[in-house]
């Protein structure tokens, strides 16, 4: 079973969302989700300052297998990317909770953020991937 | 890999002389401005050098001519050798594009009689020929599908619906054409989830791109009530042509209700393919897109024993989208095709299908009864089917790749793996109809023999091809820092003329 961090939520598409308490989130993938796309070699990162709705597709994560789309967990805008994964997208396979981090919103509302999985949830998710 | 380039075989002054002309070509008519001033810089190599470095090369290949190839989705058939004979006529050869049409009426009459076969195989009102590979075809049906929209003043509908497990080409498609793609989710049988496709369509709807069978090997159960949600709302069915091996002569997308659809005739009609092909993605259409089919298309006028052909073009199909090629698309391309259809005959086609299935499903059980996992048990396989090789990953940690690396030792070109990616851990196997079943009995032996050795020799599953010329590639070193230069200038062995 992959690591699934306690303090962190979830989507269904395998993003984290870290609330970091300044009305900002930062989103990353998950263990379970780098290590079922195997190597990256390239992160497309949107600019900062634009926009997003909850379920948009955001960024490109692609790895020796496939190229997947990473959405916005909730609705926001872009206001700073992790410019590190342009050299280095290994990162994300490396640490994808630290260092790999991919981007982070200044959200609309905080209360989105209620919809989305805890640990538990997610984690179902994973296993029944598994199965 | 141990073979030079052929620079590398290069020594100032060798040369071929058999090879060279008797008399030297003047330049005197070319203006001093547009010669060079430095050598051209080609290898100075013998006939012999030449001879054993391209055979070398050639002995490195692993093809269909030298091995069974059943790459998923792909379609890897024979190539017969009487389709090449045939298009290598020297009336066909030496026909140049820009002559009058009354000098290619033998050429133009085959076209013709191909656009005929294809409507009829397929159900469709209309066939050009001309986009030049199966993603222009893609790219044709889907310009088509907005034209026939904005020709109506119906501007709104820019949504083209991709089910997940579709491939990469078909949304790509549709934002190169300025469309929004919006993804339908597969069922837990491989359909399209068709209470998730009500939610999505609607008055943006500009229509459905599908295969079928799908991607996952399996035939689109509720094709006829798909087709009929998606008229109903205004859009249009588009049949991505990838699998139409498996119904060729037996089921006619047109009757399924699609509107537009492209053929690879590379894939289905066994032209060159792979290495580049050329390929040709032929487009067939539908009444209602007739006037909005790409450029040139053969017509046909007096008939009977004196039919005569011409080129359509802007004024016979006046909303064409336009041309995708300066002539007539790969035009030696469709006359192998063309070839194979003639060879086949209409009865001939209907063994295409059923043997393509009868093998994919010989296949699929035998490799169930040696104990490997498919993805969708319960249903038959198409012309393709789908093992997942998850349970050996958990159990004994050799993935996908290992065991199609390892294939290659075998003798087999791997299946394709990762793809698609609903199925982790997944081998797409698409035999085709021309393997015997001796040879699909050496592949499950040698799926076998790999499982066998997962369980007992990991290492050498993981340092997988040991046998062939190139091992296994840094996948991820090649995608980041890909080079291909040959550096010419630090081993010059040119001489200066």
């Amino acid at each position: 079973m992959s690591e699934i961090p306690k303090d962190l939520s979830y989507t269904k598409t395998h993003e984290w969302v870290s609330n970091d308490g300044d009305g900002t989130i930062t989103i990353g993938i998950t263990e379970y989700a780098q290590g079922s796309l195997g190597d990256l070699v390239f992160v497309e990162l949107p600019e900062a300052g634009s926009k997003f709705a909850a379920g948009d597709a955001v960024a490109v994560v692609e790895s020796v297998k496939a190229a997947s789309d990473i959405y916005a967990p909730v609705e926001g805008e872009i206001v700073e990317i992790n410019e590190d994964l342009e050299e280095s997208p290994e990162r994300v396979n490396e640490d994808p909770f630290g260092q790999g981090w991919l981007f982070k919103m200044s959200i609309v509302d905080p209360e989105h953020l209620a919809d989305l999985l805890d640990a538990e949830a997610y984690g179902e998710i994973v296993e029944a991937e598994q199965d | 890999m141990t073979e030079k380039l052929i620079f590398e075989h290069s020594r100032p002054g060798r040369a071929a002389a058999a090879q060279v002309p008797a008399e030297a070509p003047t330049i005197d008519d070319l203006p001093a401005a547009m010669r060079r001033d430095t050598p051209l810089g080609l290898p100075e190599v013998s006939e012999l050098d030449v001879v054993r470095h391209y055979t070398r090369l050639s002995q490195a290949n692993f093809s269909i001519d030298t091995h069974f190839y059943p790459l998923g989705s792909c379609t890897m058939k024979y190539n017969p050798r009487a389709c090449n004979t045939l298009a290598s006529l020297p009336g066909f050869l030496n026909r140049h594009p820009l002559a009058p049409a009354s000098h290619g009426q033998g050429y133009m009459a085959c076209l013709y009689e191909l656009q005929e076969m294809l409507k009829t195989v397929t159900g469709m009102a209309g066939v050009s020929l001309t986009p030049m590979a199966g993603a222009q075809g893609e790219f044709a049906g889907v310009a088509m599908i907005k034209a026939y929209h904005e020709a109506r003043g119906d501007t709104e509908r820019t949504e083209i619906l991709v089910p997940d497990a579709a491939h990469g080409t078909n949304p790509a498609t549709a934002v190169m054409c300025g469309c929004k793609v919006v993804e339908i989710p597969t069922d837990s049988d491989g359909d399209v989830d068709v209470d998730a496709l009500a939610e999505k369509i609607g008055p943006k709807t500009a229509g459905i791109m599908l295969t079928n069978p799908s991607t996952l090997g399996v035939f689109e159960q509720d094709i006829l009530t798909i087709s009929k949600m998606i008229h109903e709302t205004g859009g249009l069915l588009y049949y991505d042509g990838a699998n139409l091996n498996a119904i060729l002569g037996k089921v006619r997308p047109g009757d399924m209700g699609f509107d537009v659809i492209h053929m690879n005739l590379h894939k289905t009609f066994s032209t060159p393919h792979g290495g580049g092909g050329p390929g040709s993605g032929a487009v067939g259409v539908s009444k209602r897109l007739l006037d909005f089919m790409p450029i040139p298309v053969v017509g046909c006028s007096g008939g009977g024993d004196d039919p005569r052909y011409h080129w359509l073009d802007e004024t016979d199909v006046p909303h064409s989208i336009g041309r995708l090629s300066a002539f007539m698309g790969n035009a030696g391309v469709l006359l192998r095709a063309y070839v194979y259809a003639r060879l086949l005959g209409r009865e001939g086609m209907q063994r295409v299908s059923e043997f393509a299935t009868l093998n994919s499903n010989y296949l699929m059980t035998r490799l169930k009864s040696a104990g490997f996992d498919l993805a969708f048990p319960d249903r038959r396989a198409s012309h393709e089917f789908i093992v997942t090789l998850k349970r050996q990953k958990a159990e004994l940690d050799v993935s996908a790749t290992d065991f199609a690396k390892r294939l290659l030792d075998y003798g087999y070109h791997a299946p394709t793996i990762y793809f698609p990616l609903l199925v982790p851990e997944c081998f797409l196997i698409e035999p085709t109809e021309t393997e015997s079943r001796e040879t699909l009995d050496g592949f499950v032996e040698a799926m076998v023999a790999i499982w066998n050795e997962a369980k007992n020799d990991t290492a050498t599953l993981t340092e997988a091809p040991v046998t062939l010329p190139v091992r296994r590639l840094d996948e991820v070193t090649a995608a980041k820092n890909l080079d291909l230069k040959h550096d010419a200038a630090a081993q010059d062995t040119r001489s200066v003329a």
